[in-house]
């Protein structure tokens, strides 16, 4: 009834259906109007978690331990939350940095690191295995136990067919020219596949009605409904303890840890990460993916328990085997058609993950791999083709048939021994070690390269001894006794109770040890070891990707020349390709040709993020510098960059001088300002003093003259007296102001000195001559006292001779009369000569011994004492004296008379300069 | 996610709720023989957290900007 030719045709025109919407998305993103920029798409795309796994294993895996599938699908929910912070960090990391693969991820962030990059490729390979020959296994069991339709036979697994004969060969081969067909039709420089993309998300659509279809059979058709299934499952001694799963705690241990297993699966499968990191057109499309992508996965894991049940109670007698469930409840029931949509949603779920899984592990294999190995060893051969395009295809080809036939490979050794969740759950823990590297990576500064080289190393090596190797004990390849008794006898290091710790399941058992080593020795050898320059520099740029807006730096510290750099990226992306992109950079950077295109590091580094699209960064890497002859950075250049440093601090230090200067003068200007402001006041004082001096005298003249004008008649003597008074005042006022001219003009320095060689002794004389009527009006004794050895000074002799009339007039104004006694004498003193003119008058107090040489203050209360001078006298006779160079000074004892006294300098040099000054 | 500071706290704060959810001891309560509607209690609490944790999320990532 249902022929094996129907099934192998059915599933052929499948896969072309799946190959037509490749071409047509590959069609459509070359002509620019992508079908998969849309974040319903790329939550579909995501959901090529779902695999045969899924598909056939839950249900196999339910009907042993009834809700202990879940994790599996719990764990990506729960990552899917945190999405948005770490997914879309790594995204947008492998935008800058032209990420192309898990590898070039791993290598990219610890400094680029060829070493570093094929190790995760060796643990992805090899992690992966299992799982691609889960897949096989899916298939080839599904198809035998269709051919036999309507009879349920289960593949005889003792039975050992030949290779040729075997269907699961014949299935790896068809899915080998299949991913070749979708993965290496043309190089993209992205590594991005566009219809390889939209071929996933139709499938996830095709496995998931297939699983919902017979689901939704099952439970109601085969049964009343879910009450009625679980009803009658409860009745059944075999299934009832299966709804109460968790008998001891170690149960939850298994779930806690399947579930975090799961949440790193999700990131770090390779497919995984090739569809949501490098095949990710939006990061906006992942604020859909976080809860359709989880969405996805309660909706196909719906029906699995009733399925499972449905299949327990369907099949009381056992002899079918629980993962088959799914395609055997139809055939049970004679339905046809759901029968072969079952084994089209296997099918889909099973080649979406090999396609995808083999194409993102050969592009690790060409580029992190295969590549840098050639490059470095045959160089000079490589390095002579003008075109490697064509190379690296056919790398990519020949990794993709290897990598699919060590899966069928493993299918051989050890896939029979297990159950297909059990082999899925390997290759979940060997991805797994990729966690600690890459987040710890993302988030912190400090891991170094030999910290990730240790940890990965270390996990690797735990993982293959404690899940891998008891596979392959089991499947009889190797001794038995190896498990029970432990290596050479050793039970410490029993695979499957490691250093003694037993009572977990296997899972649980490895994912603690090989985390523990992991992450211990990752942390720990980060923090004793030294990050180089690059991997400090690409450090920074992961973790602070959000934060930094420019673009990457280069490290690349020589230069090329601008020909070579396109004639190399020409070998891999294509010379028209190549030729286009360069003339883009020369556009950007508005030179007129390519030519002019300067080969300057921002060149070099535009080659190689070109190349590192093309085969990934550490390749990238080793070909650029076969053309650049990069300076390393040696004494000369950390000497150049400490120089920068100390520059930049000198600068600071300049900065910190000029502030300290700008500080000083703004204290300078704020001085200055107090001063003028000063100054202003004292002009006011003067100007307002001034007028009030004035207006006395004049007020005086005024009253006077009214008297006399209004007073025709009055007496002689009165009026003889009132003009006597008229005229001192008169002249009072004259003085007054000849004084103020006097001291604004030497105050100002435009008064008019009249030099000439003199003799102080005859100033004095004159000026004594002069005021002999004011000592004989007084009748106060005067005293001289004149050395002769005194020589000429230069000098404007008026000047001197105001000087000494105003303090002989002071002196004796201040004498009392008839007792009075003023004292002039003058002598040499050193450089200078002195002249005193004391007085044994009222003296003046030690406070006002300053203030007398002020403008218009003179001691005694103003108010109530008749003025006896303008004031200005003395401040007139010390700016004269300091004019010449000289000093006036008073000294005095209140009551006891008081000494004026002036020097002179004699040295005509100082005179002169003073003068031409 | 107009404001990013709210929104990751909030969706840091849902995933540790899933942890809660999904794990011991809160899984414990539900690991009895009775059932809810003829189904075990077991399986309809992960898928009705489930469902709710997911319907959570599409809160926080898809409200309206």
């Amino acid at each position: 009834m249902l022929q094996g030719w129907v099934i192998v045709l059915t599933s052929f025109a499948y896969l072309c259906l799946l190959f037509a919407i490749a071409f047509y998305g590959d069609r459509r993103a070359d002509r620019g109007r992508s079908i998969i920029a849309n974040p319903y798409i790329y939550s579909l795309s995501l959901a090529v978690y779902a695999t045969a796994w899924t598909f056939y294993g839950s249900v196999g895996r339910a009907a042993a331990d009834g809700i202990g599938f879940l994790p599996i699908y719990l764990g990506p929910t729960l990552m899917a939350v945190l999405w948005w912070m770490c997914l879309r960090k790594i995204i947008r990391i492998s935008k800058v940095n032209r990420i192309t693969s898990l590898a070039d991820f791993v290598a990219s962030r610890y400094g680029k690191s060829a070493l570093l990059a094929g190790l995760v490729t060796v643990i992805a390979v090899l992690g992966i295995l299992p799982y691609i020959s889960l897949q096989l296994k899916a298939i080839s069991n599904s198809f035998t136990i269709l051919v036999q339709y309507p009879a349920i036979e289960m593949p005889d697994k003792q039975r050992s067919v030949a290779v040729l004969q075997d269907t699961a060969f014949y299935v790896a081969m068809i899915l080998a020219g299949f991913t070749i067909a979708f993965g290496t039709r043309e190089l993209d420089a992205a590594e991005r596949h566009e219809g390889m993309v939209a071929a996933v998300a139709f499938e996830s659509l095709v496995k998931l009605l297939a699983f919902v279809a017979v689901g939704a059979f099952v439970t109601f058709g085969m049964f009343d409904g879910l009450a009625d299934l679980f009803t009658r499952a409860r009745a059944d001694p075999r299934i009832e303890p299966l709804m109460t799963p968790f008998d001891d705690f170690s149960n939850y241990a298994s779930w806690t840890w399947l579930t975090v297993l799961s949440m790193l699966a999700i990131m770090f499968l390779p497919r995984q990460f090739q569809l949501a990191v490098i095949e990710n057109v939006d990061e906006k499309h992942l604020r859909t993916a976080v809860w359709l992508f989880p969405l996805y996965m309660l909706a196909i894991n719906v029906f699995v328990i009733p399925i499972a049940f449905g299949g327990l109670l369907s099949f009381p007698k056992g002899g079918v085997d629980a993962d088959t469930f799914v395609l055997t409840l139809p055939m049970a029931e004679q339905h046809t058609a759901l029968a072969l949509l079952a084994f089209v949603g296997g099918l889909s779920a099973a080649t979406g993950m090999v396609i995808v899984e083999t194409i993102a592990l050969s592009t690790m294999v060409c580029n992190d791999l295969v590549m840098p190995a050639l490059l470095r060893s045959r160089r000079l051969r490589l390095n002579e083709r003008q075109d490697l395009s064509s190379l690296l295809l056919d790398i990519r080809r020949w990794a993709i048939v290897v990598i699919i036939m060590l899966g069928y490979l493993y299918f051989r050794l050890a896939g029979e021994a297990y159950a297909l969740v059990s082999i899925g759950l390997i290759s979940f823990a060997a991805v797994a070690q990729f966690g600690p590297a890459i987040l710890g990576g993302i988030y912190w500064k400090g891991g170094t390269r030999a910290g990730a080289l240790a940890g990965l190393s270390a996990g690797f090596v735990i993982w293959a001894y404690t899940l891998l190797l008891p596979a392959f004990a089991r499947s009889q390849w190797l001794p038995q006794s190896l498990l029970t008794e432990g290596p050479f006898g050793i039970a410490l290091l029993k695979p499957l109770e490691l250093f003694g710790l037993a009572g977990l399941d296997q899972i649980t058992h490895a994912m603690i040890w090989s985390m523990l080593f992991n992450i211990g020795l990752y942390i720990g050898v980060s923090l004793t070891s030294r990050q180089s320059v690059v991997e400090h520099g690409q450090a920074t740029l992961f973790v602070d990707v959000f934060t930094k807006t420019r673009e990457p730096s280069s490290f690349w510290r020589g230069t090329a020349s601008t020909r070579e750099l396109r004639i190399l990226v020409g070998r891999f992306l294509g010379p028209e390709r190549a030729q286009e992109q360069f003339a883009a950079l020369a556009r950007e950077r508005s030179l007129r040709s390519l030519e002019d295109l300067p080969g300057d590091a921002e060149c070099v580094h535009f080659a190689e993020r070109l190349l590192a699209g093309a085969v990934g960064a550490s390749s990238a890497r080793v070909l650029i510098a076969s053309v650049v002859e990069e300076e390393p950075l040696g004494i000369e250049e950390v000497m150049n960059i400490l120089d920068e440093t100390s520059h930049v601090i000198a600068y600071s230090h300049q900065l910190e001088e000029k502030s300290r200067e700008l500080e000083a003068a703004t204290t300078g200007l704020r001085a200055a300002n107090e001063r003028l402001t000063e100054l202003d006041r004292m002009k006011d004082d003067f100007i307002s003093t001034v007028s009030h001096e004035l207006r006395t005298p004049l007020t005086s003249i005024r009253a006077l003259s009214e008297i006399l004008h209004d007073n025709p008649d009055l007496d002689r003597a009165q009026r003889v007296r009132f003009l006597g008074i008229v005229i001192k005042e008169s002249e009072r006022l004259t003085r007054l102001i000849n004084q103020v001219l006097d001291l604004a003009k030497i105050e100002s320095g435009k008064a008019q000195w009249h030099n000439s060689e003199l003799d102080l002794r005859d100033i004095i004389d004159d000026a004594l001559a002069a005021t002999r009527g004011l000592f004989e009006e007084k009748n106060v004794a005067l005293a001289t006292q004149l050395a002769a050895d005194v020589p000429r000074l230069v000098g404007d002799r008026d000047r001197l001779m105001q000087v000494m009339l105003n303090l002989i007039s002071n002196a004796v104004k201040f004498c009392a009369p008839d007792s009075g006694r003023v004292r002039v004498s003058m002598h040499r003193q050193g450089d200078c000569v002195q002249v005193d003119v004391g007085d044994n008058g009222i003296g003046i107090s030690a406070e006002n011994q300053r203030i007398v040489f002020e403008k218009f203050r003179q001691v005694g209360d103003t108010l109530t004492d008749r003025p006896q001078g303008t004031g200005l006298g003395l401040p007139i006779c010390r700016q004269i004296i300091n004019h010449f160079g000289g000093r006036l000074w008073v000294e005095s004892r209140l009551g006891e008379g008081s000494t004026f006294s002036f020097t002179l300098p004699l040295d005509p040099r100082a005179s002169d300069d003073k003068l031409a000054a | 996610m107009r404001k990013p500071g709210i929104d990751q706290q909030r969706l840091i704060a849902t995933f540790i709720l899933g942890g809660v959810l999904f794990n011991y001891p809160i899984l414990s309560l539900f690991n009895t023989s009775s059932s809810l509607l003829g189904i075990p209690v077991l399986y309809v609490y992960v898928f009705l957290a489930w469902g709710f944790v997911i319907g959570l999320v599409a809160w926080i990532a898809e409200r309206p900007r």
